[in-house]
């Protein structure tokens, strides 16, 4: 509970004394690159075998003959829409994008970094911290969306190489009954968990104390914290949103 | 001048100053000496802000600096160079990065101006052609040279040096002694240096100042640190064989 109050008043420092606009925005682009850009990799690697893997298991457990094979590909869609790219990738964020974030901002803090900051007159929880939560919270919805595509088209692959159902099917599956509210569901969780992920790892790092092992610990911690948060995210928005 | 007028600071209820005063001459390189855990960077951090004082109060030339108003506190910021133990350099800027941004973010001087002044301080500092690289590419030494360079580049009052010569050889040490000290007499700036270093305190201690838990037991000057009375400064200064051999 206190650990919780601090995190909000840091949350509070974000939005004081403040450099001026065009410096965030310089500072909001390099961190883009950083958490967008630099994940982009590992998004499509995950996102295209969970496509996969899904198709060929929702397959493996819909034998019977009263089944068109096309709910095979729907049930792929609205499970990677729905829970697989907003919320596994914001695991896999959170252990590339988190780790990095509280990794940074650690060794800025025990190397005196911030200390050198804040000696200036700069207020170094926003001008380090701020642009990072911005920076995640646009270029996360992005790869939320990339991830989606590349799942289903990871299933289609599949069930092309496999032959598990066939390529139209597949299309008429991935189109049918589409439910356009999931997507803005899946948006609005990529906004929170992006959220969630970079400020729990900011918090993290930034009152990292002591030397490397702390800063490793520090790592870990922003790792953990954000993946409870998201999950206890994940539940709460659910039942606010599809209940 | 500086005058820190009696500062008291705990952590957790525990006690790591208790209740120092002391003032830094201008135009002198003045020292705070002590064992390692005694509080000096604790009083050094109290002194630029980087740590408010549960009690008392900081003056830089008669302007109340502690409790002074935002834009005051702002005035006397763009006033103070600071030089980290570690040098802090910024690992995501180069050399010149590193020292120029003090005028990014303090002044509005237009970039030809900036580097011209960029590459005045590290040709002061006895650097050239190390502009574009990265402070993981350059020795200890020369980060510190850098770290100097960064603090001098606004033309400070006030210089602050976290122990400048740690994890330096003695001879690197002895160098970056000296051109503090040279600096502080060029420019005529209030320097307030942070040792734990004999050396240090024979060659650059105009004025000494010794904490001992937290306390300041001695002041005076490196001419008269040998001739002390009070036992635990004598078993700081005395601690080697070489000083005890002069004794
Ligand atoms: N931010 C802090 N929180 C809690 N304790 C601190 C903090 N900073 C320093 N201390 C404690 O204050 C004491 C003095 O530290 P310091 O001033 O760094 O010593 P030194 O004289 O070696 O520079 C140490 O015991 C240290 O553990
Ligand atoms: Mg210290």
């Amino acid at each position: 509970m206190q650990k919780l109050g601090k995190f909000i008043l840091f949350m509070g420092t974000l939005f004081t004394r403040r450099e001026n606009f065009g410096t965030y925005v310089k500072l909001t682009i390099d961190e883009c690159i950083k958490v967008g850009y630099n994940s982009l990799f590992i998004v499509t690697i995950v996102s295209v075998f969970m496509g996969a893997v899904v198709t060929v298991q929702t397959a493996y457990n819909l034998v019977s003959p009263f089944i068109p094979d096309y709910v095979i590909s729907l049930v792929v869609r609205d499970m990677t829409v729905l829970e697989l790219s907003p919320t596994i990738i914001a695991i896999v964020y959170a252990g590339k994008v988190g780790s990095n974030i509280a990794g940074e901002l650690g060794t800025m803090r025990i190397t005196e970094q911030i200390d050198a900051l804040e000696v200036m007159g700069i207020n170094a929880s926003s001008y380090l911290v701020l642009p990072k939560i911005i920076a995640s919270m646009i270029m996360y919805p992005m790869l939320v969306v990339l991830s989606a595509f590349l799942c289903m088209y990871g299933g289609y692959l599949t069930s092309l190489a496999t032959g598990i159902i066939s390529g139209y099917d597949y299309i008429y599956g991935i189109r049918y009954e589409f439910i356009e509210f999931n997507v803005s569901f899946a948006l609005i969780k990529a906004f929170v968990f992006s959220f969630l992920v970079a400020s729990i790892s900011a918090y993290k790092g930034f009152f990292t104390s002591g030397g490397a092992l702390e800063v490793g610990q520090a790592s870990t911690a922003a790792v953990t914290n954000s993946c409870i948060a998201i999950l206890l995210a994940d539940y709460l928005l659910a039942q606010l949103l599809l209940a | 001048m500086i005058e820190a007028v009696n500062i008291e600071k705990s952590f957790d209820g525990k006690e790591v100053l208790k209740g120092i005063s002391a003032t830094f001459e201008k135009g002198k390189t003045n020292l705070i000496i002590g064992s390692s855990g005694t509080g000096k960077s604790v009083l050094l951090k109290n002194i630029v802000g980087l740590v408010h004082p549960d009690e008392g109060y900081v003056l830089y030339d008669g302007r109340d600096f502690t409790n002074g108003d935002k834009q005051l506190q702002t005035q006397i910021r763009r006033e103070i160079g600071m030089l980290f133990q570690g040098s802090a350099l910024f690992d995501s800027k180069n050399v010149e990065e590193n020292v120029m941004f003090p005028m990014d973010v303090l002044t509005d001087t237009p970039f030809e101006e900036k580097l011209e002044r960029v590459n005045f301080c590290l040709e002061r500092v006895g650097l050239e052609n190390v502009n574009s690289k990265m402070p993981s590419e350059i020795s200890g030494g020369m980060k510190k040279r850098v770290g100097i360079a960064r603090a001098i580049v606004n033309n400070p009052n006030y210089l602050f040096c976290d122990e400048p010569n740690s994890g330096l050889d003695p001879q690197t040490s002895i160098t970056i002694d000296e051109l503090i000290a040279e600096i502080t007499h060029e420019y005529n700036i209030t320097t307030v240096v942070v040792t734990h270093d004999m050396n240090s305190v024979i060659e650059i201690g105009q004025k000494v100042i010794f904490l001992y838990q937290g306390n300041k037991l001695w002041e005076g000057s490196n001419e008269n640190i040998t001739q002390s009375e009070v036992k635990e400064l004598n078993d700081f200064v005395f601690a080697n064989r070489m000083m005890k051999l002069i004794k």
